[in-house]
């Protein structure tokens, strides 16, 4: 255990600023400073006022992880830092302050993708990753579907959302109803007292000629709106609890239809679930059911470690670092649209580079 | 004493080296898009050819700016994560400064102004008398509406020069160089003077739109 690699990982692609620490599949701290009370006005992320909080956050951030974690950053074996998909501008904030640490540290630097950290998050609560595993990514910015031998360089997409993220539809629907944002944690907590029985939403892409994997959540949203207005039109209390229990109802029967479909195809018997969405109850219990049924072994972390956060850039990384995967190079840029299939962004002049590279970090 | 300083928010990714009587390595190069490749490549250069380890850095000095926001948060986030590890303290330098006196190294005279490209047809901007001092700013404004308070006097930098036609006495230096922000910060802190904390000057409050109430999406 203690010969495991230990590294710091900083996650600025959203609204949180998130720096973990991880020896191997241990995590040792979790440190998260959120703007989310900033935008919670605005009724979604405002990208500027996120990269001006990333930026005063970073430092006090990092310090807190090292402090939580016990260690000093000299230990640290390696820094791990989301290069993409996420906010440009918040993202190169991370990228930014990784590169300044690893240089000045005199360790390797390794640039991950942040789906991917997702997915390897799970590590730090259930062990290594079975290969291979089936992961359902679902949150405000995702909904994926993805098929991983090796975490740390195989990910292959089966399907993704064609319109919004599920995340999305939440934040949507608790605005139709007046809830608030982000709509995720409050419409699970109002569905509670509701049936999800109550009304028949439709769900989307699942057609017999549909594609097999993919999502779609927009019709869904239209279609709470519409019985919604026509409730309110016609003078009718609109039932809050039912229509926020039914449209639940709705994005997690496809989203565990799916997945446990997507399962059963390619012969996977471990599926996680990760992203903010997976914190939702229902989600979770209804995985739980079906997977049981299927035979298939159900991996979902935490709610605090499904949401964006450090520790699951410091799981990836410390994966990467015991595989002896190749570093980052000094001049890595964040990538708003990093694919999902780059695991991460190796240095392109290969490992005589990052061989030069850490050399120099530790000498100098 | 050796400072590394550095700034990132305008065009210019500049970075240098002062031993505390010179500046003894420098690297600046012009692209607007690629702040986050280029600045810490940029450091690693100054103090390759200066010959210098990291933990010999005294001191960092980064520009504040003003300057557009995202360039700018890789010059700031990358001082405070250097000092940070190194434990060696971080200083804020207006980037106007550097640029002024860099002007005042090319032998502008008088009363002058620097003034940076602030996008928006804007720019960013502050007033210096016949000493090199700061009298005024920085701000944002429109040229228009500061070409009558310049009255013709020298106004330097990229965005006195990109508003000629307006700013006329728009004149080179065109960009800022990190050796006079770090020969700015060296005099500064051997006079014991102070420096600004290293914390951006945005000057314009986040563009953030309140999402009009949701959309009905029944027909009228
Ligand atoms: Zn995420």
């Amino acid at each position: 255990m203690a010969d495991e690699p230990l590294v710091l990982g900083i996650e600025t692609s959203c609204d949180e600023t998130g720096v973990g620490v991880v020896r191997g599949t241990t995590l040792l701290a979790d440190a998260v400073a959120s703007s989310v009370d900033e935008h919670a006005r605005f009724g979604g992320v405002v990208p500027e006022v996120a990269s001006r909080a990333h930026l005063e956050a970073m430092v006090p951030t990092v310090q807190r992880a090292l402090d939580q974690a016990g260690v000093t950053a000299a230990d640290l074996d390696g820094i791990a830092v989301t290069a993409g998909p996420g906010l440009a501008g918040a993202l190169l904030v991370g990228v930014s302050a990784a590169k300044a640490y690893a240089y000045a540290l005199g360790k390797p630097l390794y640039g991950v993708n942040h789906l991917a950290s997702h997915i390897c998050v799970s590590q730090l609560e259930h062990g290594r990753l079975p290969e291979p595993t089936m992961a359902l990514l679902v949150s405000g910015g995702h909904s994926s579907l993805l098929l991983t031998e090796d975490i740390t360089s195989d990910v292959r997409p089966l399907g993704a959302t064609i319109d919004d993220a599920a995340g999305e539809a939440f934040d949507k629907v608790a605005r139709v109803l007046g809830l608030g944002f982000p709509g995720g944690p409050v419409v699970d907590r109002m569905a509670r007292e509701g049936d999800p029985e109550a009304i028949r939403f439709p769900r989307g892409l699942t057609g017999p000629r549909d594609p097999e994997y993919d999502f779609s959540f927009s019709g869904l949203k239209t279609a709470v709106a519409r019985w919604v207005e026509q409730k309110r039109r016609a003078g009718e209390d609109v039932p809050v609890a039912d229509v926020a229990a039914s449209f639940q109802e709705a994005v997690t029967d496809v989203l565990t239809r799916k997945a446990v479909k997507a399962c059963r195809a390619n012969g996977v018997d471990h599926l996680m679930i990760g992203g903010g969405v997976a914190a939702n109850s229902r989600l979770r219990a209804m995985a739980e059911e079906r997977c049981e049924r299927a035979g298939i072994r159900l991996r979902v972390p935490r709610p605090g470690l499904c949401t964006d956060n450090g520790a699951m850039v410091a799981a990836l990384g410390a994966e990467m670092v015991r595989r002896g995967r190749d570093a980052s190079a000094l001049d890595l840029s964040a990538d708003s649209s990093l694919p999902v299939t780059e695991v991460s962004v190796p240095d392109p002049h290969g490992a005589v580079h990052a061989h030069a590279h850490h050399s120099l970090g530790g000498g100098a | 004493m050796l400072l590394l300083a550095f700034d990132t928010a305008t065009p210019a990714v500049t970075a240098a080296l002062h031993d505390g009587t010179t500046v003894v390595a420098e690297s600046t190069r012009i692209d607007a898009r690629r702040h986050g490749e280029l600045l810490l490549p940029a450091i690693d250069r100054v103090l390759r050819d200066a010959g210098a380890a990291k933990g010999d850095l005294t001191a960092l000095a980064v520009g504040v700016g003003p300057g557009p926001y995202t360039g700018l948060r890789v010059g700031l986030v990358t001082a405070a994560a250097l000092g940070h590890a190194l434990g060696i303290p971080v200083h804020g330098v207006c980037t106007l400064d550097g640029l002024a006196r860099a002007a005042r190294a090319e032998g502008v005279t008088g009363p002058f102004a620097a003034v940076t490209d602030a996008r928006r047809k804007e720019v960013y901007w502050a007033a210096y008398d016949e000493h090199g001092a700061r009298v005024s700013g920085p701000d944002v404004d429109r040229p228009a509406d500061i070409a009558d308070r310049l009255a013709g006097a020298p106004a330097v930098g990229a965005g006195a020069l990109l508003h000629a036609g307006v700013l006329t006495g728009a004149r080179g230096p065109e960009h800022v160089s990190a050796g006079h922000l770090a020969a700015h910060a060296a005099e500064r802190l051997a006079a014991g003077g102070d420096l600004l904390p290293p914390v951006p000057l945005y000057l314009r409050r986040p563009d953030a739109q309140v999402p009009a109430g949701y959309k009905a999406v029944l027909p009228a």
